[in-house]
C-alpha cells in the first residue's frame, strides 16, 4: 500500500474510514413539532388510530417514565440527552395512501435500499425473504404476507396488527419487558411509532427467515419502534434484523424494545446485524442506541437464540436477555461487537435461570479499535428453582492498537447449588509480527485485518443465517478500515 | 534478480547492516552465513519491507525495479518470499483459508485467474504431500501450537505454493531434526530453477549438506567479510568465524 518507512500513516488512512452508507434521502416527511408531553403521546396514538386501551397503556407508560432517572451503570460517556429537544413522529407523507404494492413504493425510498445493496425486488426474488421493511419509523413494504398467510403465520408492521390483530397483541405487548421495566422501555412504551410484529401458529416451522430493516432517515427524529414475536407451541422462527444509516452531524437517540415469547417446544432464533452510523473519526455524530431486547421461553423445551453483529452507533447499550421459565428451556446469546475511533459499546446478555435443567450459552466477542471503548456486561442468575441448571460463557477481546479499551464485567448468581457454571475469558491483541507476517504473503493490511478479525469472530458469525453471515464478514472488515496499530 | 548495493539498515535509530553490496543472478542459490548478532535477519527483513528497518543508504534493484519503494505486500505479490526465523502464530485463522487467500492474492496481481476450492486443494495437497506434512496441520489455526519443525515445513508449504521468484529464506534450518532437514532441503531444491534466485540465511553449514550454493557470503558487524564458493561453508563449519574476522581486523 505504502512504503514500510511511512506504514503508520497506512494505519491512520485505514482506521479514519469514513462510513460508507451515509447520505441523507429528502423525502417529504410529517413530522411534528421537537417536545414530548402527554399530547405528544396522544397525538401518536390518534395518528396510528389506536384503540383506548393502548392509549392508556402508552400514558401509563410515560407517567412511569417521567419518574424515572436515566441509567448510568454502563461504561458510556456522551452528554446529557434533551428529551425535548427531538421531535417523536415523522412518517413519510407517502404513506397515508398506502402503496399496495412495491410499484407504489416511494421510488426514492427503494433509491435508499438500492445504496443500501438491498434492492427489495431481487430480495424478494433471490433470497426469499420477506421483508417488512421499516423506513422513518413507518413501514412502507410488507411482502409475502400472502404466502406466510396460507400457513397462518402473521407477520406485518406494528401498527397494522393493532388494527388486524389486537387480541394478540394485547395478550403479549408488555409481558415480557413491562412498561416500566427500564429508563428507555418506558420511553419507548409511550412514543413508539412502529415496528414489527410476527405470529407463528402452533407447530408451524417458518419456511424462509422473517427479515425487517431499520432505516433512520429525517433529521432529529428519534426511532422507537417495537417488535414483537411469539412462537406458539413447537414452532419455529427464524427472525433476521438488520440497519443502517445515513450520515449526519447531530446524536440520534434510538430506544428500541423487542419481546420474544416461546411457548412449549417452540424456538425463535433471532439474528441482528447492527451497522446504525457511528460518527466520524472524531467522534463527532453517531446514533445513540439504547435497547432492550428481552425473550421469554415460557414452555417447556422451548429455545431462544440472539445473535449480533453490533459494528454501529456512538453508543451502545444493549442487553439481549433470555427468562428460561419453562423446564428444559435454552438461551443462547452469540455477539460481536467492533467499535472503532470513539465509539463506546456496553453491550452483553442476561440469562436469568428459572426452570429445572435449563441451558444457557453465552459467547461474546469485543473487538476495540481507535479510541473505542467495549465493554461485556453479562448476568447469569440461577434460581433457587432452577435444579440441574447450565451454564457456558465465553467472552473475548481483541485489540487493535494501543489507545482503545476492553473491559469484561460478568455478574453470577447462584442460588441453586445442583447449577453447573463455566466462564472463561480472554485478552488478545492484533500484534505488528502477525500484520507483517500477512503482508509477506501478499495480503494487504486491511485483508490482514479483516481476516484476523473474522477468525476470531468465526463462532459467532457462523450462527448467522448463510445471507447475513457474508454481509456480516463484509461489515467487519469495513467497520474496521483503518484501525491498525 | 538482485542487486544490493552499499545497503545501510538501522533499527531504533541503531545501525545494523554497514553497507552491504550483494549481487544475486537468476538461477542461483547464495548462503549468507555469520554469527549471532551479525545483521542476517536484519537484512531479510528490510529486503521484505518491514516495519522498523529504516534504510539509511543505499539501494536495492530488484527485476530492474528499486525495491525499496514497494510495500511488503507488493514486494510478496512481485514474487519476494521470506521464509520466517520464527513463524507467526494467528489464532483463528485456519492455515488452509490463510494460504489460500495470500495464493489467490499473489495470482490476482500476476494477472491469474484465482484458483477455486477445489484446484486449490489439490495443489496443496500435492505439495503437502511432498514436504510429507499431514493435511490436518492445515485445518488448524494458523502454526498455532506447531512445532517447530511443523512451523518451518508450513513456511515452506507457504513457498511451493507461492512460487516466488526470489526467495529469502531466514535460518529455515534451525530447529529441524535430521530427516527434516532433508525433506525442507528436498523443498528448497525444488524450487531451484532458471528464474528463481535464493538466499539461504544459515548459522551452520548443515544444510547445505542438501543444498549446494553457488556462492557463501559470511556476514559479520554489517558487512560481508568474505565471499566464495561452497567451500567457504565448509572452511566456516571447521575454524568458526574468529580466523577471519581477526584477518579483517589486522588488514
Amino acid at each position: 500500500m505504502t512504503s514500510p518507512s511511512n506504514s503508520t500513516q497506512t494505519i491512520d488512512d485505514f482506521t479514519d474510514g469514513d462510513y460508507k452508507y451515509g447520505f441523507v434521502t429528502d423525502v417529504e416527511a410529517e413530522t411534528i413539532p421537537i417536545g414530548l408531553d402527554e399530547d405528544t403521546v396522544r397525538f401518536i396514538s390518534a395518528k396510528k388510530n389506536e384503540p383506548e386501551w393502548l392509549l392508556e397503556w402508552r400514558l401509563n407508560a410515560f407517567r412511569n417514565w417521567l419518574t424515572m432517572t436515566e441509567p448510568h451503570w454502563a461504561k458510556l460517556h456522551y452528554p446529557p440527552i434533551d428529551y425535548q429537544a427531538a421531535s417523536y413522529y415523522s412518517a413519510p407523507k407517502s404513506q397515508d395512501d398506502g402503496p399496495k404494492s412495491l410499484d407504489e413504493v416511494d421510488p426514492e425510498l427503494l433509491e435508499v435500499y438500492k445504496k443500501l445493496g438491498i434492492p427489495l425486488h431481487e430480495q424478494e426474488a433471490l433470497a426469499g425473504i420477506a421483508v417488512d421493511a421499516v423506513f422513518d419509523s413507518v413501514s412502507v413494504a410488507t411482502t409475502f404476507k400472502a404466502k406466510l398467510g396460507e400457513m397462518g403465520i402473521i407477520f406485518c408492521s406494528m401498527s397494522e396488527a393493532i388494527q388486524e390483530h389486537p387480541d394478540l397483541v394485547r395478550q403479549y405487548l408488555g409481558t415480557v419487558v413491562p412498561t416500566g421495566d427500564n429508563f428507555y422501555a418506558a420511553l419507548n412504551s409511550a412514543v413508539f411509532t412502529d415496528g414489527s410484529f410476527a405470529y407463528i401458529p402452533k407447530g408451524v416451522r417458518c419456511p424462509m427467515e422473517l427479515s425487517t430493516y431499520f432505516r433512520i432517515n429525517a433529521a432529529n427524529t428519534g426511532q422507537f419502534e417495537r417488535t414483537l414475536v411469539i412462537a406458539d407451541e413447537g414452532s419455529y422462527v427464524s427472525y433476521l434484523e438488520g440497519c443502517t444509516a445515513p450520515q449526519r452531524d447531530e446524536n440520534q437517540l434510538h430506544a428500541a424494545v423487542v419481546e420474544l415469547i416461546t411457548l412449549d417446544d417452540a424456538e425463535i432464533k433471532y439474528s441482528t446485524v447492527q451497522n446504525w452510523y457511528p460518527g466520524d473519526k472524531n467522534g463527532k455524530g453517531g446514533i445513540y442506541n439504547f435497547v432492550t431486547k428481552r425473550g421469554a421461553c415460557r414452555g417447556r423445551n422451548s429455545k431462544i437464540s440472539w445473535t449480533q453483529v453490533e459494528t454501529g452507533s456512538a453508543i451502545t447499550w444493549k442487553y439481549p436477555s433470555c427468562l428460561l421459565i419453562g423446564d428444559n428451556s435454552v438461551g443462547e446469546f452469540y455477539s460481536v461487537a467492533v467499535t472503532n475511533n470513539y465509539q463506546q459499546a456496553d453491550t452483553g446478555t442476561k440469562m436469568i435461570h428459572i426452570g429445572k435443567n435449563t441451558r444457557s450459552t453465552i459467547i461474546a466477542k469485543g473487538i476495540s479499535a481507535g479510541h473505542a471503548q467495549s465493554t461485556y456486561r453479562g448476568l447469569v442468575r440461577i434460581a433457587k428453582s432452577a435444579h440441574g441448571a447450565r451454564n457456558y460463557t465465553q467472552c473475548d477481546s481483541l485489540l487493535i492498537g494501543d489507545q482503545c479499551g476492553a473491559h469484561t464485567v460478568p455478574y453470577i448468581e447462584v442460588k441453586n447449588a445442583s447449577a453447573h457454571m463455566e466462564h472463561e475469558a480472554t485478552t488478545s491483541k492484533i500484534s505488528d509480527d502477525q500484520l507483517f507476517y500477512c503482508q509477506s504473503r501478499g495480503l494487504s493490511t486491511e485483508d490482514a485485518v479483516t481476516m484476523i478479525v473474522n477468525g476470531f469472530c468465526k463462532q459467532v458469525l457462523q450462527n448467522l443465517p448463510m445471507e447475513f453471515a457474508v454481509e456480516a464478514q463484509k461489515l467487519v472488515g469495513i467497520s474496521l478500515e483503518g484501525s491498525v496499530g | 534478480m538482485l542487486e544490493i548495493k552499499n545497503l545501510s539498515v538501522a533499527v531504533d535509530g541503531k545501525e545494523i547492516l554497514l553497507g552491504i553490496d550483494l549481487t544475486v543472478q537468476a538461477g542461483e542459490v547464495h548462503a549468507i552465513m555469520g554469527p549471532n548478532g551479525s545483521g542476517k535477519s536484519t537484512l531479510a527483513y528490510a529486503l521484505a519491507g518491514r516495519e522498523g528497518y529504516e534504510v539509511t543508504g543505499g539501494s536495492v534493484l530488484y527485476q530492474g525495479r528499486d525495491l525499496l519503494e514497494l510495500s511488503p505486500e507488493e514486494r510478496a505479490c512481485e514474487g519476494v518470499f521470506l521464509g520466517f526465523q520464527y513463524p507467526v502464530e494467528i489464532p483463528g485463522v485456519v492455515g488452509m483459508n490463510f494460504l489460500k487467500s495470500a495464493t489467490n492474492a499473489v495470482r490476482r496481481h500476476r494477472g491469474e485467474a484465482e484458483l477455486d476450492a477445489i484446484d486449490f486443494l489439490k495443489l496443496v495437497r500435492e505439495k503437502a504431500e511432498l514436504l510429507k506434512m499431514d493435511e490436518k496441520l492445515l485445518h488448524r489455526a494458523l502454526n498455532v501450537g506447531f512445532s517447530g519443525g511443523e512451523k518451518k515445513r508450513n513456511e515452506v508449504l507457504q513457498m511451493a505454493m507461492l512460487e516466488p521468484r526470489l526467495a529469502i529464506l531466514d535460518e529455515t534450518d534451525s530447529g529441524l531434526d535430521i530427516d527434516a532437514l532433508r525433506i525442507v532441503g528436498d523443498g528448497i531444491n525444488r524450487l531451484r530453477g532458471p528464474d528463481r534466485a535464493i538466499l539461504l540465511i544459515t548459522h551452520y553449514q548443515r544444510l547445505l549438506n542438501y543444498v549446494t550454493p553457488d556462492k557463501v557470503h559470511v556476514l559479520a558487524g554489517g558487512k560481508i567479510i568474505k565471499s566464495g564458493s561452497s567451500e567457504l561453508a565448509l572452511e566456516v563449519e571447521h575454524e568458526g568465524y574468529g580466523p577471519m574476522m581477526a584477518e579483517l581486523a589486522v588488514a
